[in-house]
């Protein structure tokens, strides 16, 4: 055989060989994002979250009207049941107090994005941080480790035996009636589901037998966790996280209709707004509409981003 | 007139939602008669399951292509209905699968998961119907049949389960029974336990059985007839003793070579086949088997090579250079069961 | 079977003993603690003292804690400053209502989640997968008083298909036996009171069954999805059995265990839910009274409340775990 048929003949297989090689290298978190972006799930839940991001942010400069003045007062009679519906100045109406609806919706996804976030980090942050001691000290603690796992698990049990509701309740009635009180309320009730999710993923983590290969070349236990553990651990606490924006959103609606939310209601925030306007629904339902479908929508995009991210981690999805 | 007869079968994947297709199985074609045991051999990949799935009818309707004919007493199973396919099912084919952990439903007792198949197909119900499961359990040699009808699949070991499938699989005197790597997931001991059950099945009730396999032990201990396959297609199709004596596809080859022997000299190397069942090209192209040949040339190249009987050779093979040297497999020649079937794995 | 009864009811008790703490501590973090709440805001600091004294909270904080507890194992969970009568009273009065609201709700949830999850996962793709999948995601999405004012005021105000409010019609002279409304009717024989008791609990009902019925879908739905991919499902279409027995046995005896314990956490959110639910329609059970104790600030009952509510969450889940044990062998031998 001589050497130009050899390189030929390599040359062919070769490119043979390559079109038919398939996309295996690409790691879980690429090939997560791969598929989120072919996801209709995700880019819908993507699309809304952005809008609602960028009406959060510029929604106080472009508000066509003041969201707290009562410029048109004199307009509603509550006592009269006449309330002001759509027209062309007010494209949401008025309120029971005569302010822009619209302006208030627009400058209220502020506050409402502001809720959702800070309650959410507030269960992330300490939920991640108990977490990731009671799975640290179960994976490698040894038998002192696992007693320590053992009472933390129990502490988040009777986090979880409590209704979120009546835990926020309770938070808000010892902290007094503020905006802080409800964020501190949403996110504490996060805190068990956040801490049970990363000490489950960690415990499955610390099982795998690359976690007992780093043991057994006699790599430090805190390396481990930090290097190996930890970075696999994360996926499902990051769905959670996605899907806990939706839950804080919802729940601090629920905490104002219990007259717990924010004592200023001048203040808008779509919770607090749809709290206010149940009074009045028999006669003006659609002031109660808009902030409810605001949050419903916003709480749909979130819901629908953490699912499509799940399923996307999900290995058993992957096809 | 076989019993069943494949037909170019063929069977492709994807298609939808804007995935890529693959072909599984690639023009297969094999016969099964009365009474024979047929083995189709080759490594994880190469479409052997999926061609017992599309037997069964047992694949997903959607996103799955079917093509050629599967004649089972004359009737294409390919183009039955569901309900045709239910009535065959367990009664005229049945299947025995390679985990058995996982293919026994873990909260249904073993002694209902028999009986439902003898109320289904010979309407027996009650204490008649528990009766026969006792029997049918005792035939495959579980010992104490009776008690171990109350008990769940994970109460039982693994060739203990393996034997309450083939219970199911034998229940109703199926014709044709097609076993999916039935050892694969067993200790080396009880597997030559289950084979040697296979066997006498067969030969006491004459019915035909479809090994799949990758294990060329149970193939030499079990198989009237052998079918390779590679990449979707068959590529060597002999009598067992012609394969073993003289396999000429160089798979085939490589296959019977890479066993390891118990009389080579001391230190000889071990002989696998290079790379893996993913180094390979599109059958229109070329031999698929090229990438990891030792006797390929560039005529391997030009188009699917066609499955003949080349001049002075006894059987089929699919391959433009077929090697002629015969294989020295000392330990595989006597096809007796359990020597065999400690050869294929450990030997 | 025993033991692990024994052995779970034991297990209990860390978590309700950390419980009381927990609620022992939160009481005296209140702001002014409960002599404030007894007196109000203007009270002076000598009647704060005479309180302090009278309720024992000079004594030191382990003392205090002791008689907290001995109070609870005797049921004396204080007196409400809303209606200056007992917490336990309050609770045995309004807590049928709440029941009979729950269960209506779980079994609506359970009835309507279940085979609508089924149907969902094995016509994966389709309008009814669809449908369903994009249905429980608003219910999830959806705030529970919103989805009740919104029914109340399409269904009850606008259509008068169904009442507004209450438990019965006041025009309605049943005989209270059992609590149960409805019960309470077909045990004296007075099929009107039934059915009128039926006819108000529809409107709240559904509205406490959308989360549940929601989360079962969506559960349900994953599990049979994964349950027939599994190969004991191959095995027994191999076998030629009936549609019936390969969906009843093989898959769907599998794929609801995970919803069952999924029904279990679920009973927590729901006594949240009947929170919200029953004030909207003003339905009178325990949820409503939480409701205006929460606005009142009438801490007696919110601490009996939680106390209450978490021994039922428990008390549940236990049931769960055991009814888990009976319908999962695997889990019966360890």
């Amino acid at each position: 055989m001589t050497t130009s048929t050899k390189a030929a003949k390599i040359e062919r297989l070769a490119e043979l060989t390559a079109q038919n090689e398939t996309s295996s290298g690409a790691s879980l978190w690429r090939e997560a994002f791969r598929r989120l972006k072919t996801s209709k799930m995700a880019i819908i839940g993507g699309v809304v979250i952005a809008a609602f991001i960028v009406m959060a942010v510029v929604g106080p400069w472009v508000a066509p009207h003041s969201p707290k003045a009562l410029t048109w007062k004199d307009e509603v009679f509550l006592n009269r049941g006449e309330f002001v519906g759509p027209r062309g100045e007010n494209w949401f109406g008025l309120d029971h107090l005569g302010r822009d609806m619209f302006s208030r919706f627009l400058v209220g996804a502020r506050q409402t994005l502001l809720v959702g976030v800070v309650s959410m980090l507030i269960g992330l942050i300490i939920g991640a941080v108990i977490g990731v001691v009671s799975g640290a000290a179960a994976t490698l603690g040894g038998a002192a480790g696992r007693r320590v796992d053992t009472v933390v698990m129990r502490i988040t049990d009777i986090m979880l035996a409590l209704p979120s509701l009546l835990l926020a309740a309770s938070i808000a009635a010892v902290m007094g009636q503020s905006l802080t009180t409800v964020m501190i309320a949403v996110g504490v009730v996060q805190i068990p589901i956040f801490a049970r999710l990363l000490r489950g993923s960690m415990l499955a983590q610390g099982s795998k037998d690359y976690v007992l290969a780093a043991k057994s070349l006699g790599i430090r236990k805190r390396r481990i966790v930090v290097t190996q553990i930890l970075p696999n651990s994360l996926s499902p606490v990051i769905v959670q996280a996605t899907l806990s924006l939706a839950t804080a959103i919802i729940e601090a609606a629920a905490l104002s209709y219990l007259g717990l939310g924010n004592p200023d209601p001048s203040v808008p925030e779509w919770g607090v707004m749809l709290s206010q306007a149940q009074r009045f629904f028999d006669n003006a339902p659609m002031m109660a509409v808009y902030p409810a479908v605001g949050i419903i929508i916003t709480a749909l995009g979130f819901t629908l981003l953490g699912e499509a991210m799940r399923e996307a981690l999900d290995p058993k999805l992957r096809g | 007139m076989a019993l069943l007869s494949v037909d170019e079968l063929s069977v492709t994947f994807g298609g939808v939602h804007g995935r890529k297709e693959s072909t599984a199985v690639d023009g297969v074609s094999f016969d099964v008669d009365q009474g024979q045991v047929v083995g189709l051999v080759g490594e994880s990949g190469c479409g052997k399951s999926v061609t017992s799935l599309a037997l069964m009818g047992l694949l997903p309707g959607k996103g799955v292509k079917l093509g050629g004919r599967a004649d089972f007493d004359g009737n294409n199973l390919l183009t039955m209905s569901q309900r045709e396919l239910r009535e065959m099912r367990g009664k005229e084919i049945a299947m025995i699968f390679q985990d058995p952990l996982s293919s026994l439903n873990p909260v249904v007792p073993i002694g209902v998961q028999v009986t439902e198949i003898l109320q289904r197909h010979r309407g027996l119900k009650g204490e008649p119907a528990r009766k026969e499961a006792a029997h049918l359990l005792d035939r495959v040699g579980i010992p104490d049949p009776t008690r171990r009808l109350k008990e769940y699949p994970h109460q039982l070991s693994g060739g203990m389960r393996q034997r309450a499938l083939i219970a199911m699989a034998v229940a109703c005197a199926p014709r044709l029974l097609i076993a999916d790597e039935p050892t694969t997931a067993l200790d080396v001991t009880i597997q030559a336990q289950i084979l040697e059950l296979l066997k006498e099945l067969v030969d006491e009730e004459g019915t035909a059985l479809l090994m799949i396999t990758h294990d060329l032990g149970v193939v030499a201990g079990l198989c009237d007839q052998v079918n390779v396959l590679y990449a979707g297609k068959v590529v060597e199709s002999a009598d067992r003793h012609e394969l073993f004596a003289h396999p000429m596809h160089p798979y085939a080859h490589g296959l019977l070579e890479s066993i390891p022997r118990l009389d080579a000299p001391r230190g000889e190397p071990l002989k696998p086949i290079r790379g893996s069942i993913n180094d390979r090209i599109a059958w229109a192209d070329g031999c698929a088997f090229a990438p990891r040949c030792d006797y390929y040339t560039i005529e391997c190249l030009t188009g699917t090579p066609a499955l003949t009987v080349p001049a002075a050779a006894g059987h089929q093979v699919r391959c433009v250079n077929p090697v002629r040297e015969p294989v020295e497999i000392a330990t595989l020649e006597t096809p007796d069961v359990t020597a065999t079937a400690h050869g294929g794995t450990s030997a | 079977m025993l033991r692990l009864v024994i052995r779970r009811l034991l297990q209990l008790i860390p978590t309700l003993l950390g419980l009381s703490v927990l609620l022992f501590v939160w009481l005296n973090r209140l702001p002014g603690g409960p002599a404030s709440a007894i007196l109000g805001e203007r009270a002076t600091e000598a009647e704060v003292a005479r309180i302090n004294k009278l309720l024992g909270l000079d004594q030191p904080l382990y003392i205090q804690y002791g008689r907290f507890l001995k109070r609870i194992a005797e049921l004396d969970l204080g007196t409400s400053t809303q209606t200056g009568q007992p917490v336990w009273d309050e609770f045995t009065l309004r807590f049928p209502a709440t029941v009979e609201l729950s269960i209506a709700a779980m079994i609506i949830a359970i009835a309507v989640g279940i085979p609508l999850g089924y149907l969902a996962a094995r016509h994966r793709g389709g309008w009814l997968d669809l449908g369903s999948v994009t249905g429980s995601l608003i219910g999830i999405c959806i705030p529970v008083f919103f989805l009740a004012l919104i029914l109340k005021g399409i269904f009850a105000v606008e259509m008068g298909i169904f009442p507004t409010t209450g438990r019965q019609s006041t025009d309605i002279n049943a005989t209270d036996i059992t609590g149960f409304a409805v019960l309470d009717g077909l045990i004296t024989g007075e099929f009107d009171a039934s059915w009128d008791a039926l006819v108000h609990l529809v409107l709240p009902a559904v509205t406490l069954a959308s989360i549940p019925l929601a989360v079962i879908v969506r559960m349900t739905r994953a599990s049979v999805l994964e349950v027939v991919g599994e190969d004991y499902v191959r095995t027994a279409e191999s076998k030629g059995l009936e549609r019936k027995v390969v969906r009843g046995r093989h898959i769907m005896r599998n794929a609801l265990l995970p919803v069952v314990t999924a029904v279990g956490l679920l009973t927590g959110s729901l006594l949240s839910g009947a929170v919200l639910t029953e004030s909207v329609f003003t339905f009178g059970g325990i949820g409503s009274f939480i409701r205006t104790a929460i606005s009142e600030r009438d801490y007696p009952v919110l601490v009996g409340f939680i106390m209450f509510i978490a021994l039922i969450y428990v008390l549940i889940n236990l049931l769960v775990d055991l009814a888990y044990s009976l319908i999962d062998p695997r889990v019966r031998v360890h």
